[in-house]
């Protein structure tokens, strides 16, 4: 359990976090979602024990990150942002380094150093001196020496950032299956990996809290959420819109290109069932026809921008 | 302590993976050999000791020690590995104990590695080796202080040139600490019994007292006492400043 309790840090006049409230509980994946500067990585560092808060108090476990330092890291794996690491070892004896600072010895130590190695597929690169590899590697290998000691609690600071789309996929199944057992907080900036391996998202800027939620429930705040696309043949668009205007429910219909109609509903109401008859009726020919979930992006930009007319005045 | 084994087994292994070690120790051997026979007159004087070779170490430390302590956190700091060694569940004082004594343990080899002289000394003439010995653990004591100034300071910046300039400038104020160099800077308006603690601190007094065969306790743990009181000062530095 992650418990944070108005957890703030000042430098000098900038506010980096305000008063930040949180708890996580295992099985979580929370992902810390915020334009830049917004206070994502400070937290983390708090987190992890390499800031000090000016006020307020975060918990790892049970055991204060301020008062029980040493008690606290050890639950925490932890990749700080760039993922950096000693550039002139071989990523092998890097990571027996980490294994042995985590008190892993023996077959224990050999066997968990196998499974992380294994698992980031670093055998090619082991012997290499880690300023050598490339991004991608280098990314791994801090993945590596993070979970090398099976930690309760894992704090991922950009996890797949430098990383091709194969590498993405697989750190983030990687995450997905770990998260089980597991507190894992992993900050980003690409909103589908939210909806790739997070149960939870909290968006913050400026240092606070703008939204806490599921990443479902943050899409259904779009205003796409649930309208229908649609794309039909042999019918004049111009009378095919005019007719699921006056559908009930309907916000407004938007033509786009290749002549698709997407049909948005208010406040979210299922506008399917209705869409589908009307095309029955009407005897339309459907080329096409999906249900939008909605925008994370979107409603990132409407969340974080209102919080941002909202500090401003 | 486990941890301070651990880190300093990686610290001393970082030294041979760079060419940084053999360059420091190939400098060193070369201008102690020619200090000691160029400018020592080690031939000349006819005697059968190593006071021409204890003397210059002082001079050579002052600008080859800054130049190992200088990355000791500064090279941290620039490449962001201290965010990642310090959320490693070590205590700060642990990890700076651990590459102080990896610092240190190195200079010691480059200092054993002079050992040529000694034998030769030895083949030459009848010299009373315990004023060697007393003269070599002087020389490592020095050397070790040197090294908890130049790790305290570099605890201090990111960048390396500064920490090696201000590690020279500090370390030449404390060798030179009984000499009116130093004194002139405070004579005049500052009590008389500061300007008499100044000129105690002198590195130059201690060690030439070693270096002579005496080895007086109070020079070995004015030496300690120094060394004690710039680790604990670098693990201030670092909880204070250890993110900026």
């Amino acid at each position: 359990m992650i418990e944070t309790d108005r957890l703030t840090k000042r430098y000098g006049h900038l506010l980096a976090v305000d008063e930040l409230s949180f708890t996580v509980s295992q099985g979580e994946v929370l992902g810390f979602l915020g334009p830049n500067g917004a206070g994502k990585s400070t937290t983390m560092k708090m987190l992890s024990g390499f800031l000090s808060p000016t006020s307020g108090s975060a918990r790892i476990c049970g055991f204060d990150v301020e008062s029980q330092p040493v008690e606290a890291k050890r639950q925490i794996g932890y990749l700080p942002e760039g993922a950096p690491s000693y550039g002139e070892m071989t990523a092998r004896s890097f990571l027996d380094f980490v294994a042995d600072i985590r008190e892993l010895r023996g077959s224990n130590k050999a066997k968990r150093l196998e499974e992380v190695i294994d698992r980031l597929h670093l055998e090619p690169v082991l012997d290499q001196p880690i300023d050598n590899l490339s991004k991608g590697y280098r990314r791994r290998v801090g993945l590596a020496q993070a979970i090398v000691h099976d930690p309760r609690v894992l704090i991922l600071d950009e996890p797949t950032d430098g990383l091709d789309p194969n590498q993405k996929h697989e750190v983030r199944s990687l995450i997905r299956e770990m998260a089980e057992d597991k507190i894992i907080v992993i900050s980003t900036h690409i909103l589908e990996e939210v909806h790739a391996v997070c149960n939870r998202a909290i968006i913050i800027a400026h240092g606070r809290i703008l939204a806490d939620d599921t990443p479902d429930s943050l899409e259904a705040r779009s205003n796409r959420h649930n309208a229908v696309t649609i794309r039909v043949t042999g019918t004049a668009t111009g009378e095919a819109q005019s007719a699921l205007q006056s559908l009930a429910d309907v916000d407004r219909v938007e033509i786009g290109p290749d002549e698709t109609i997407t049909v948005l509903p208010r406040q979210g109401e299922s506008l399917l069932p209705a869409v589908g008859r009307l095309a029955l009726e009407r005897g339309w020919q459907v080329d096409e026809l999906h249900i939008e979930r909605g925008q994370l992006d979107e409603v990132f930009r409407q969340i974080t921008t209102a919080g941002e007319e909202e500090a401003r005045t | 302590m486990r941890n301070t084994g651990i880190i300093f087994r990686r610290e001393l292994s970082a030294y041979f993976a760079t060419p940084v070690a053999y360059v420091f120790i190939v400098m060193f051997l070369i201008l102690a050999g020619a200090f000691t026979f160029y400018l020592g007159n080690f031939y000349e004087r006819g005697q059968a000791d190593l006071e021409p070779f204890f003397t210059f170490h002082p001079w050579l430390y002052l600008f080859l020690v800054p130049a190992v302590s200088m990355r000791l956190w500064a090279e941290e700091r620039k490449s962001g590995s201290i965010e990642l060694l310090m959320t490693l569940p070590v205590t700060v004082f642990e990890a700076v104990l651990g590459k102080f004594l990896a610092a240190w343990c190195f200079c010691a080899l480059a200092l054993a590695l002079t050992f040529p002289i000694w034998i030769t000394v030895n083949y030459l003439g009848d010299p009373d080796n315990g004023v060697v010995l007393a003269g070599y653990l002087g020389s490592l004591l020095m050397a070790g202080a040197f090294l908890a100034i130049g790790a305290c300071i570099s605890a201090a910046t990111r960048n390396q040139v500064i920490a090696f300039i201000l590690t020279v400038v500090v370390c030449f104020g404390f060798l030179l600490s009984g000499f009116p160099i130093v004194l002139d800077l405070f004579q005049g308006w500052a009590p008389q019994s500061f300007v008499d603690a100044v000129a105690s601190l002198s590195f130059m007094t201690h060690f030439s007292t070693l270096s002579r065969g005496l080895v007086d306790l109070r020079a070995v743990i004015y030496f300690m006492l120094v060394i004690g009181f710039w680790l604990a000062a670098n693990t201030v530095v670092l909880d204070i400043k250890k993110a900026d």
